[in-house]
């Protein structure tokens, strides 16, 4: 009797398969590339508007030398939401690692240690949400990272007396500001780090078992849980790397800057947040791509590039950043259930 | 009772579980052979889960003994017990969604290789192994890189219990497998248990659908407010019986167990 079910199991199996097999290819494709289709539309859209500044080396290098810091924190909060979480804490962490170097570096402490600064307190902020969210038992990791946001900036107005401070060393500003001719061409040494960055979280989360395991985690904590994942220790990884990338992101801000000041990544969690979600990662968790992420930021970075060559004003910027979230957010819902009932 | 003969895989003696006030489990007997499917049956309340989650490590018993392989053991997490050959296929799937059939599979027991210094995960490898063992099993999908979130239900249920005997498993317990099934998968799912047999492995079914646990059990047993009701051979009972035994009634006339139906 059994050696008679399988086989009829087996032609059921099968069938079911084909019939979504072609919709599931087409889903996994925009999954996959839909946001670069936008970084493209909005490039061809910048050329349509503005021909012969867009494309011109400075141009590109500009709006990549800007967004920078962004990418950097964009791509921590993406960890974070991957495990359903969010940390909206970076922009207060960014601005706690700049102002700590900058405040050592005016008392006197050597370069090597000014650039590991920002790393060290940007991991310390992050280690410190990870265990208050996970041993404090806290309700959401909202909760947990909106008193660090208060925390973090406090502490930065704290050790700055709440002004900025400028002259950081040569060497410390380099990451930042610096450039390297590769092939005749300047590049600036921050894309380069964001780059490296975005190249090395994409192993990590597709090539190593704790990368799959936070991909776990959001797709099902109960089911990480039963198949023992140390979802607790999962989780300070993940906060810790991603308060890594924010102090990363504000050491590259100071050395554009060449200056630390206690105002800087005010709402930047939120622009983060949005490029995390245009690039098309699950506000739920367990879906998304290093290379969305990326996309998302670009699709930002692009949109107050052409608003700003075309002299639009600040404030609509904001406006239509709104929109472009919430219209992307949107075209997706659609595109998933067409796709569902195909 | 079939005590002396082959070596129990499983051996619970006088389980209680207490949750404060609350006592789940009042001294609780349960055995199990190699390749024996147990049905056990209850009303909601009965106790079924919470002994299922003792024997798999989720729980710790308040009192009692918990033999495997006639080795007395305390698990103190799911690994523990997983590591004795006991998995549990949980009733809401305990699946990622996002995740790939091998990867849910392997969730975990990933294999890694070393490339320089680090250590990498093996997708080829482990995209063997599942489908090797999908094999074993007859579980035929179409691709094992398929999300599960893009399974049916049935679909899904196989791969919960591929996932369950994935390595080494002596005994699969699976609360309420078919419940969330459509009709025409749920044949399949139990003749999925009805291969664990062959591969020798036991199996503890709870269910609430008589007609799954006379479809595949070779045993029934039930439990009336936390304690053990009644149990028997499945072919020395009638389903009314049973139906009796989960409302807490003994049959009408005292006839002796297994004296009605043969």
């Amino acid at each position: 009797m059994t050696e008679a079910a399988s086989p009829e199991l087996a032609g059921e199996l099968v069938d079911a398969d084909q019939q979504s097999r072609r919709s599931i290819r087409l889903m996994a494709f925009f999954d996959r590339f839909g946001v670069l289709l936008l970084v493209l539309v909005m490039g061809a859209l910048s050329y349509a508007a503005q021909p012969e500044v867009f494309l011109s080396s400075n141009n590109i290098a500009n709006i990549f030398r800007q967004t920078a810091f962004l990418a950097l924190l964009a791509l921590g909060q993406f960890l974070v939401i991957v495990t359903a979480g969010i940390d909206l804490s970076v922009g207060s962490t960014l601005a706690l690692a700049m102002m700590s170097a900058a405040v050592l570096s005016v008392a006197g402490v050597p370069w090597p240690i000014l650039i590991l600064t920002p790393f060290a307190v940007g991991t310390a902020v992050g280690l410190v949400n990870g265990l208050g969210l996970t041993k404090l038992h806290m309700p959401h990791p909202f909760i947990m990272t909106l008193g660090m946001l208060n925390i973090a900036r406090g502490l930065t107005n704290l050790i700055s007396g709440g002004v900025p401070i400028s002259g950081l060393p040569a060497e410390v500003r380099w990451l930042g500001a610096g450039n390297l001719v590769l092939g005749g061409i300047e590049i600036p040494v921050s894309v380069i780090a964001v780059i490296v960055s975005f190249a090395l979280a994409w192993l990590f989360l597709e090539h190593t078992r704790t990368g799959r395991h936070i991909y776990a985690i959001g797709g099902n904590p109960q089911a990480a849980r039963v198949s023992g994942i140390n979802v607790d220790r999962t989780l300070v990884i993940v906060y810790a790397l991603c308060g890594l990338l924010a102090g990363f992101s504000g050491l590259l801000l100071a050395g554009r800057t060449g200056s630390g000041f206690p105002n800087a990544g005010i709402g930047a969690e939120l622009d983060a947040i949005s490029a995390v979600i245009i690039g098309g990662a699950s506000f739920f968790g367990g879906r998304g791509t290093v290379l969305g992420v990326f996309a998302g930021v670009l699709v930002i970075g692009m949109m107050r590039n052409l608003l700003n060559l075309s002299n639009v004003q600040v404030f609509w910027q904001q406006v239509l950043i709104g929109v472009v979230i919430i219209a992307i957010v949107a075209f997706d819902v659609l595109r998933r259930r067409a796709a569902a009932s195909s | 009772m079939m005590e002396a003969a082959a070596p129990l895989v499983i051996e619970a003696r006088a389980i209680a579980k207490r949750f404060g006030h609350v006592t789940a489990l009042r001294g609780v007997d349960l055995t199990l052979e190699p390749g024996e499917v147990l049905g056990v049956v209850g009303d909601n309340g009965a106790g079924k889960s919470t002994l299922m989650k003792v024997l798999s490590g989720l729980h710790q018993p308040s009192s009692g003994e918990l033999l495997i392989n006639g080795e007395a053991v305390r698990f103190g997490s799911p690994r523990d017990a997983r590591q004795r050959g006991i998995e549990m296929v949980y009733q809401d799937l305990a699946l990622a969604g996002n995740l790939r059939i091998d990867e849910n599979i392997l969730l975990g027991r990933e294999r890694t290789r070393a490339i320089g210094p680090l250590r990498l995960v093996d997708h080829a490898a482990n995209v063997a192994l599942a489908k090797q063992h999908l094999d074993k099993l007859r579980i035929h999908v179409k691709s094992v890189s398929q999300r599960v979130e893009d399974l049916s239900g049935g679909q899904r249920q196989a791969v919960a219990i591929a996932r369950a005997t994935a390595f080494d498993a002596k005994v699969v317990i699976m609360d309420e497998p078919t419940a969330a099934l459509a009709v025409r998968e749920v044949r399949k799912v139990l003749d999925l248990i009805k291969d664990l047999k062959t591969h020798g492995i036991g199996v503890i079914l709870i269910s609430h659908r008589l007609d799954d646990i006379f479809y595949v059990c070779d045993r029934v047993m039930a439990l009336f407010r936390g304690a053990n009701f009644a149990e028997a051979p499945l072919g020395e009972v009638e389903r009314d019986e049973v139906i009796g035994w989960i409302m807490g009634n003994k049959r009408q006339e005292d006839a002796p167990v297994g004296a009605g139906a043969n």
